[in-house]
C-alpha cells in the first residue's frame, strides 16, 4: 500500500477580480504518494497550477484559499494541515521540504547574483549552511548534480552568461539543494527546445531515483507525461475528471475529455489518422457551467450533466473518474 | 509540374553592431534551397534560432534577402517593384504565430477583413455578403462581424487571421507557427480547417513549427533546418520512418511520445541526444552538427557536406552519406 506524503482535501481556491469570483480550482482532492511522479495535466487555465502553488500558500492577493486541507506527513511521521501554518513555519518547509522548479528559467533567476550566490543563498535560508561562502562552496557539487559542464568555474557566471537549457539546470539545482522531500515542478521544460527538454527529464529522473523524492510534475504536454510520470491527475476547468495510472488513462482513458484530449495530440512516430478537435473552447470559471463543467463540449452529456456535479468514483483500482456515465 | 515557389541559395545574414561598427554577422539563413508545389504542404522544422522563421519572412519580403533567388510563379520576388510587388503581396500571405498581436485592437472583424480587400481593389458586390460567407468557411458567423478582437479567443482569432487570408484567395500562404500559441484541444481544430481550405482551394502552404507531431500531420513533404542550413529534406513519411540526417534523428528521438509504452521503449534511445545548438554568430566549422554528432569524422570537422540525393525525393546533407 503507497503511503501518502500529500493529502489535498477539497482544495478550492478563488481570485476575487473586478470582473468577478474566477473559481479558479473548486473541490479538489488528490493524494501525492511517497516517492512517485505524479502529473498534474490539463489546458490553459485549468488550475493546475494554482493547485501546486496552493499546497504551499504560494496564491497572492487578488487569490485566496477559500477552503480546503493539505495534509503532509512529515518526516518523524506526524501530520500537519500546511493552510494552517503560520506564515513563519510554512516558510521553514517551502524551498526545504517541498521545493518548487517554475516554468521560465529566465524569470526564475535573479539576474544581479550569480548562479553560486543564488544555489549557496537557498542552502543558507534553511540553515543547511553557516554562511553564504560555505553555500558558494557547496553550490559547486549541487551544480555538478545537475550535470552543469565546468561547475568550478560557473558558480561565479551569472544567469546571462548561460543558455536557457543551462539556466534551468541551475533552476533544478537550487530546488534540490536542500534535498526536498516533494519537488514540484511547473511545466519546467516548456521554455526549451526539444532537445534540450528530453536532457533536462532525464536529469529531473536521475535525480528523483538517485534521492528517492516525490515530484509532482505540472504539464500541457501529454508526451511529457507519458514518459515521465507513474500516476495521472486530469483536470478541466478548476476540477479534477480523472485520476489513474499513466497506462490506465492513456489506454484506457475513461473521461470524454480525457480521451478527447489523447486523440487530439498527433503522436509523430505514430500514423495519423485525422485529428479529433473538441467543439468549443474552455469555460470562463467566473460563471462556470453548471453541473459537470464539461458538458458544453461532451458528446454524451444528458440532462443530469447540466444539472448536477459528478463526484469521483473509483471504476478499477487506483482509476477515478468524475462522470455521470459511470 | 511547376513549383509555386523555388528559393535558390537564400542567405539572409543579421549585423551585429557595436558603436555603429558592424563587429560580426549572424547568419540565421545559409543558403538554404527548396521548391514547393501547387496544393502542396512543405513542412519546416528546426529548433529555436534556426531560422525557420526568417526563411518565411524572407520568402515574403518582409525581410530583405542577403542573397539567392526565391522564384514566385516564376517570378524573381527580390527584385519585384510597383504593381508586380502588390501583386505578389496579395497571392502571397502569412499567418502568424501570436493572435493576439497580429489583429487590430481597435478594428471589427469586417473592417479587418475587408481592408486588405479594398487596397488590393477587389470588387465585391455585397461586402456583408462576402465577409460572412468567410467567416463561415472558417467556423465563424454573422454574430460575429462587428466584434472587436479582444471578443475572441486564441483560437477565434486565428480564424479570422484566416478568413482575412482566404478573401484575398492567394495561391500561397506562410504558415508560422500558426497553432502554437493554442491549447491542444483547439489546436487540432485549426489543423484540421487548414487542411481542408487547402482541398478547396488548393494552397500551398509553407508550414513552419517546431513540433514535429504537427509538422507530420500536416505536411506533404519537409525540410529539417539546424543552425540556417537545411540538414534534410524528403516526404514526411520517410523522414519520420527513416531518418538519415544524425541531427534528425536525435530530434525525432527527443520528441516526448504520448504513450507510455512506446514511451519506455524509447527512453533508452535517448542517449544519444546532447548539447545545445551553439550561437549563429560563429558557426561551427565543417558541418555545423558535427560538435554533438556522435559519428563526427575528421572531414565533418573541415567541410561542410554536400546535399546528396539518396533515394527518390530524399536528401541529405552529411558525410556519411555522401562521397568526399
Amino acid at each position: 500500500m503507497p503511503e501518502p506524503l500529500i493529502e489535498i482535501k477539497n482544495l478550492s481556491v478563488y481570485f476575487y477580480t473586478y470582473a468577478g469570483i474566477v473559481k479558479a480550482i473548486e473541490d479538489v482532492s488528490f493524494d501525492i504518494y511517497r516517492g512517485e511522479t505524479l502529473a498534474l495535466v490539463g489546458e490553459t487555465g485549468c488550475g493546475k497550477s494554482v493547485t501546486s502553488r496552493a499546497i504551499t500558500r504560494l496564491i497572492e492577493s487578488p487569490g485566496r484559499i477559500v477552503n480546503g486541507q493539505v495534509i503532509y506527513h512529515k518526516d518523524d511521521g506526524s501530520k500537519v494541515d500546511l493552510l494552517t501554518l503560520s506564515d513563519e513555519e510554512i516558510r521553514e518547509i517551502r524551498g526545504n521540504e517541498i521545493a518548487y522548479i517554475f516554468q521560465d528559467p529566465h524569470s526564475s533567476l535573479d539576474p544581479l547574483y550569480t548562479i553560486g550566490y543564488q544555489v549557496g543563498e537557498a542552502m543558507e535560508v534553511h540553515g543547511k549552511v553557516k554562511n553564504i561562502k560555505e553555500g558558494i562552496t557547496k553550490a559547486v557539487n549541487v551544480l555538478r548534480e545537475v550535470m552543469l559542464p565546468d561547475p568550478e568555474n560557473r558558480v561565479k557566471n551569472y544567469p546571462h552568461e548561460l543558455s536557457g537549457g543551462m539556466k534551468q539546470r541551475v533552476v533544478i539545482g537550487v530546488g534540490i539543494a536542500n534535498n526536498p522531500r516533494l519537488l514540484i515542478a511547473d511545466e519546467p521544460t516548456t521554455a526549451l527546445d526539444v532537445t534540450v527538454q528530453a536532457q533536462i527529464l532525464d536529469l529531473l529522473n536521475e535525480l528523483k531515483k538517485k534521492y528517492n523524492a516525490t515530484v509532482l510534475l505540472i504539464t500541457h504536454n501529454l508526451g511529457v507525461v507519458a514518459e515521465t510520470a507513474q500516476r495521472v491527475v486530469v483536470m478541466y476547468a478548476g476540477k479534477i475528471v480523472e485520476i489513474g495510472t499513466v497506462d490506465q488513462v492513456f489506454h484506457n482513458p475513461l473521461h470524454p475529455y480525457t480521451a478527447a484530449l489523447l486523440k487530439a495530440v498527433p503522436n509523430p512516430l505514430g500514423e495519423i489518422e485525422t485529428l479529433e478537435s473538441i467543439p468549443g473552447t474552455v469555460p470562463n470559471l467566473i460563471t462556470p457551467p453548471t453541473g459537470c463543467r464539461f458538458h458544453p463540449r461532451c458528446p454524451f452529456a444528458t440532462q443530469t450533466c447540466r444539472t448536477e456535479v459528478p463526484s469521483l468514483k473509483e471504476i478499477e483500482p487506483n482509476h477515478f473518474v468524475a462522470c455521470h456515465r459511470y | 509540374m511547376e513549383p509555386v515557389l523555388s528559393v535558390e541559395n537564400l542567405k539572409k545574414y543579421f549585423p551585429v553592431r557595436s558603436l555603429l561598427r558592424t563587429i560580426a554577422w549572424v547568419k540565421a539563413v545559409d543558403g538554404v534551397s527548396f521548391d514547393i508545389y501547387p496544393g502542396e504542404t512543405f513542412g519546416l522544422v528546426g529548433e529555436s534560432g534556426c531560422g525557420k522563421t526568417t526563411t518565411g519572412r524572407t520568402i515574403l519580403r518582409l525581410i530583405q534577402p542577403t542573397s539567392g533567388r526565391i522564384l514566385f510563379q516564376g517570378k524573381d520576388v527580390t527584385k519585384l517593384k510597383g504593381k508586380e510587388l502588390l501583386w505578389f503581396r496579395r497571392h502571397a500571405q502569412i499567418m502568424f504565430q501570436d493572435p493576439y498581436s497580429s489583429l487590430d485592437p481597435r478594428q471589427t472583424v469586417f473592417n479587418t477583413i475587408m481592408e486588405p480587400v479594398k487596397f488590393h481593389g477587389i470588387k465585391v458586390d455585397d461586402p456583408e455578403e462576402f465577409v460572412i460567407k468567410l467567416l463561415e468557411s472558417v467556423g465563424l458567423n454573422e454574430m460575429h462581424l462587428y466584434r472587436y478582437p479582444h471578443e475572441f479567443s486564441g483560437g477565434q482569432r486565428q480564424r479570422i487571421a484566416l478568413a482575412k487570408i482566404l478573401a484575398l484567395r492567394p495561391d500561397f500562404v506562410v504558415l508560422d507557427e500558426p497553432t502554437s500559441a493554442l491549447d491542444v484541444s483547439v489546436q487540432a481544430n485549426i489543423l484540421n480547417t487548414l487542411k481542408e481550405l487547402q482541398k478547396d482551394y488548393g494552397f500551398s502552404y509553407l508550414f513552419i513549427s517546431h513540433d514535429l507531431g504537427v509538422v507530420k500531420y500536416m505536411s506533404h513533404r519537409m525540410g529539417v533546418m539546424y543552425l540556417g542550413k537545411l540538414v534534410e529534406v524528403g516526404p514526411s513519411t520517410k523522414i519520420f520512418e527513416n531518418p538519415l540526417h544524425p541531427y534528425t534523428q536525435m530530434l525525432l528521438s527527443a520528441i516526448p511520445v504520448p504513450d507510455p509504452e512506446i514511451a519506455r521503449e524509447l527512453k533508452a534511445k535517448r542517449k544519444m541526444v546532447k548539447g545545445e545548438p551553439p550561437s549563429p554568430i560563429n558557426p561551427p566549422a565543417g558541418c555545423r552538427f558535427h560538435p554533438r554528432c556522435p559519428f563526427a569524422k575528421d572531414i565533418c570537422r573541415r567541410e561542410e557536406p554536400p546535399f546528396v540525393k539518396v533515394e527518390d525525393d530524399h536528401y541529405v546533407a552529411c558525410w556519411l552519406y555522401a562521397k568526399s
